[in-house]
């Protein structure tokens, strides 16, 4: 039941973007952030699970099944992926944008079980009366919270999500971290998000994966990977890892001399 | 909430309930407006057909209708022979263009993609004139459809030219918008040259044929353009949900288990028969295909389900009124269609983006 990535490489012409990737087994329930600074490789990876692009040679399995030879039907059945540019000018409303992720059929009709899916994920994630508004009226934020609803809407067994708070305010970051960990758990899904911001990586991931040039520096539980030297290498700052009185990471970060 | 929130703390927040019923309604609502936009399409169609040269009765057309030989030989040629002809000749070009025109918006994921954006009138203009000017068919032996089909033969080509184009790795819709401009200046060179080449006559033929007529309808080109529409639209119904899924980026798509490249290729081939058969049947019209796709994208969003026939209904609509405008300018006289659909359709056009700036979604 888990995803599992073992020597995966990963390139657009000659430029090598991902080097023998190995991640060992993810399992459901989990959310995994994956940390680094920008071109790293983060979405280049997301990319490459979710079939978008086509790795040079290494192994994905998810539940046994080998991804990059898999149908493409069983991969979009199984992975939901918002990816990182999420701008969509289409004259759509917010309902029928979040209703799109779940007809892959060539069916014309729209059954009511997935009416109800849709209205019900938006009313988890604060976006009902958003629910008839075109997308080109929504702000960034906002738009980024359809795209969260249009991939966890799917209820996948893995959840990719491409930077899924870095046009939201603190509210709204605290807020659609704390409902996909919600479904995550209820849904048993695997998550995996691309976080930039380490305070939030720190308080609601279960592990970490650290990318650094297309390479994986390091692997574990946020208070192992959040304390090592890596850390402050791979982002050219001083970090401090603290532990609060309501025993939460914090990580200080200061740029180094 | 806090002030700074997405979601302003005054709206009315919907229930699920609430939800549900505002998508069904609004479905209805569509279906409702694809019926009101069809009967408008078939008012146009009757008054086109009753309108022309001869004012003759309401009663004795209708009648001429139901029995060609109701009223004798005349009116049989009048009305069956001239004026049907034109009138289903304007919806189904009309039909054609527009569909064109809905789905290489889609598929480039361009606001202002339509047939002749790719090039696609030019090189069929170009082998109007070079079957008017040299008299030479890239297919030899078809006699008196010379001019037509070298225009169709030219318009495939560019299409298969741009087909080609596109698999080229790392060709994305804007490179292709830019492979259609280039093809469009090329072409307009090439016709430039025939022209200059031209004798007077054959320069008022080209320049004629480029200005786009009904008259050049016929029985056998409705036929085919009646077989083509009827193999592209439900082709185009079974991808509705794909399609829709593409103006999601292609990331999205991809994700959605959607073979995008393959889709788009199919795609355009559809678009390029369309494109290429219109184009030839009545000659180089444009802004239909820009118009009609873009009134129902104000009407209807862009659920292609509903975009694509109404994008098809609105461009038969528009092209069935051009026709009747074009007769009564001046009694007597049929202007060529591509005049009116731009000296007309253009002002009506921006007024209406004018008034819908504000986006609404029905």
């Amino acid at each position: 039941m888990s995803l599992q990535i073992s020597d995966l490489n990963v390139g657009y012409g000659k430029i090598k973007v991902l080097q023998g990737i190995d991640v060992s087994s993810i399992k459901p329930g989990e959310f995994v952030g994956l940390i680094g600074p920008n071109a790293s490789g983060k979405s280049t990876l997301f990319k490459s699970i979710a079939g978008v692009v086509r790795p040079h040679s290494g192994s994905i399995t998810l539940k046994g099944v080998e991804l990059t030879t898999s149908r493409r039907h069983f991969r979009s059945r199984q992975i939901a992926y918002m990816p990182q540019a999420f701008g969509c000018n289409a004259a759509l409303s917010v309902f029928e944008c979040v209703l799109l992720a779940l007809k892959q059929t060539t069916g014309w009709r729209v059954r009511n079980d997935d009416l109800d899916r849709v209205s019900q994920i938006l009313s988890a994630l604060d976006l009902t009366a958003l629910a008839n508004r075109g997308l080109s009226q929504l702000s960034g934020g906002q738009a980024q919270m359809v795209a969260v609803a249009q991939t966890l809407v799917r209820q996948p067994s893995l959840v990719l999500l491409d930077e899924p708070t870095s046009a939201l305010d603190l509210h709204h970051q605290l807020s659609i971290l704390s409902s996909i960990r919600h479904f995550m758990q209820e849904r048993k899904m695997i998550v995996m998000a691309a976080l930039h911001d380490l305070n939030l990586a720190a308080q609601f991931c279960d592990r970490l994966i650290l990318l650094r040039e297309g390479r994986i520096l390091a692997d574990g539980i946020p208070n192992k990977v959040l304390g090592l030297e890596a850390i402050d290498q791979t982002y050219k700052v001083k970090t401090h890892l603290e532990q609060t009185s309501r025993n939460t990471l914090y990580v200080d970060a200061r740029l180094s001399a | 909430m806090s002030a700074s929130s997405d979601i302003p703390e005054t709206l009315d927040i919907p229930d699920v309930q609430t939800l549900r019923s505002d998508y069904t309604r609004q479905i209805y609502r569509r279906y409702l407006t694809l019926a009101v936009v069809f009967c408008l399409m078939m008012i146009s169609f009757f008054v086109d057909v009753t309108n022309g040269p001869g004012n003759f009765p309401l009663s004795v057309v209708f009648d001429t209708l139901l029995d060609k030989t109701a009223h004798g030989i005349k009116l049989e040629v009048i009305i069956w022979d001239y004026r049907l002809p034109i009138a289903v000749t304007a919806l189904l070009v009309g039909a054609i263009l527009a569909l064109a025109g809905a789905q290489m918006q889609t598929v480039l994921n361009n606001p202002l993609a339509e047939p002749f954006t790719l090039g696609i009138s030019s090189a069929a203009s170009f082998g109007a004139a070079l079957a008017i000017v040299v008299g030479w068919s890239i297919i030899p032996g078809v006699g008196p459809l010379l001019v037509t089909i070298n225009a169709f033969v030219f318009a495939l080509i560019t299409c298969a030219f741009i087909l080609v184009a596109t698999r080229i790795k790392g060709v994305g819709p804007e490179t292709m918008i830019l492979f259609g401009i280039a093809i469009f200046f090329a072409f307009n060179a090439a016709l430039a040259m025939m022209q200059y080449m031209a004798s007077e006559d054959q320069l008022s033929r080209i320049v004629f044929w480029m200005m786009g007529s009904l008259s050049r309808a016929s029985w056998e080109k409705i036929g085919i353009g009646s077989l083509l529409l009827c193999f592209a639209l439900p082709y185009s119904f079974i991808r509705t949900w794909q399609l829709t899924a593409l103006r999601m980026g292609d990331d999205t798509a991809i994700s959605l288990g959607i073979d995008v490249s393959r889709l788009r290729i199919e795609m355009l081939i559809v678009i390029s028969l369309l494109a290429a058969t219109a184009v030839a049947f009545v000659g180089a019209v444009g802004f239909v295909g820009l118009v009609g796709p873009h009134i129902a994208r104000l009407i209807v969003g862009e659920d292609q389900r509903f975009f694509i026939p109404l994008s098809a209904l609105v461009g038969a609509l528009v092209m069935s009124l051009t026709s009747i405008i074009s007769k009564m300018i001046t009694p007597g006289v049929i202007y060529p269609i591509g005049i009116i659909t731009a000296l007309i359709g253009v002002p009506v056009f921006v007024s209406l983006i004018l008034s819908t700036r504000k986006e609404r979604l029905s």
